[in-house]
């Protein structure tokens, strides 16, 4: 009962969250509706015994992702978003395809679905759980995704800086 | 005691509200961060199984795709980053070089 209240509180916030991340028309309002999305996501995550999820869902994605967001719609200046008309066709067809697409979703899950039930507390993600199976069983993909961030990195940084050429362009031309 | 399908609806609307959001928002840092939205509730849907058929692999997997999406989120702001230099502009529709 305790584990449905919390599931469902935490649920609603979420969810309003991501509502209001569509409804905000200031990129700012939309990035702080995206914390109280993932901080709320983290919750539930605990709900499932993740803890080792929970928190690097925290300190990596609500922490990090988030502040370099930030920082970029401030680096950027961005302004209130502009109201074009946008692709019709995403409009009539997008839409109503997606919230369809959703409810039949919904349905067939909450009606002919014998998934189970998740107990609280029936799996523990601790990080000693967690890191035997990543430097046992993952550890090549571990290895493998410690080059993609490497790549990243660089990547980043030839993309962000300031090249020479095209300033070299526009004070020619 | 939670149903797990509970967990599956929960997290198909987060990922819907990505779509919705990736399609009708104009700003592309909104746009990118709906992609956000939308692992997000992949992310719960994983960590949701994992609980359900006991293997922590799902959690493992989690890991993996939150660095992807650190990765993607440090790119994808600087070619932002380039973007606005280049084009001076954060509206999509703005940016139309390669359209007919």
């Amino acid at each position: 009962m305790f584990h449905l209240i919390l599931f469902s509180v935490f649920g609603a916030i979420c969810v309003a969250g991501a509502v209001n991340l569509l409804l905000q028309s200031h990129p700012i309002n939309s990035a702080l509706s995206l914390v109280v999305v993932m901080g709320s996501l983290a919750v539930e995550f605990l709900l499932l015994g993740a803890e080792f999820v929970a928190a690097i869902q925290v300190i990596v994605y609500a922490g990090a992702v988030m502040v370099l967001f930030v920082f970029v719609i401030m680096l950027l200046n961005a302004g209130v978003e502009e109201r074009t008309s946008g692709s019709r066709v995403a409009w009539l067809l997008g839409i109503p395809a997606v919230l369809a697409g959703m409810v039949i979703v919904c349905w067939a899950l909450l009606t002919h679905s014998n998934a189970g039930s998740a107990a609280i507390g029936a799996l523990r993600g601790d990080p000693a759980a967690i890191a035997q199976l990543l430097f046992h069983q993952f550890l090549l993909p571990f290895e493998v995704t410690s080059i993609l961030v490497l790549i990243a990195i660089m990547g980043a940084v030839v993309l962000a800086a300031r090249s020479q050429t095209v300033e070299r362009s526009k004070r020619e031309g | 005691m939670v149903p797990l399908s509970y967990y599956l609806v929960l997290s198909g609307i987060l990922f819907a509200c990505g779509v919705v959001g990736f399609l009708i928002k104009r700003n592309i840092i909104t746009i990118f961060m709906s992609i956000e939205l939308m692992l997000n509730g992949v992310n719960l849907s994983f960590v949701a199984f994992a609980a359900r058929w006991q293997q922590l692999s799902g959690q493992v997997f989690v890991f993996f795709v939150m660095v992807v999406a650190a990765a993607e989120a440090a790119v994808g702001l600087a070619i932002i980053i380039a973007l606005f230099r280049t084009r001076e502009t954060l509206n999509i529709d703005q940016v139309n070089l390669l359209k007919l």
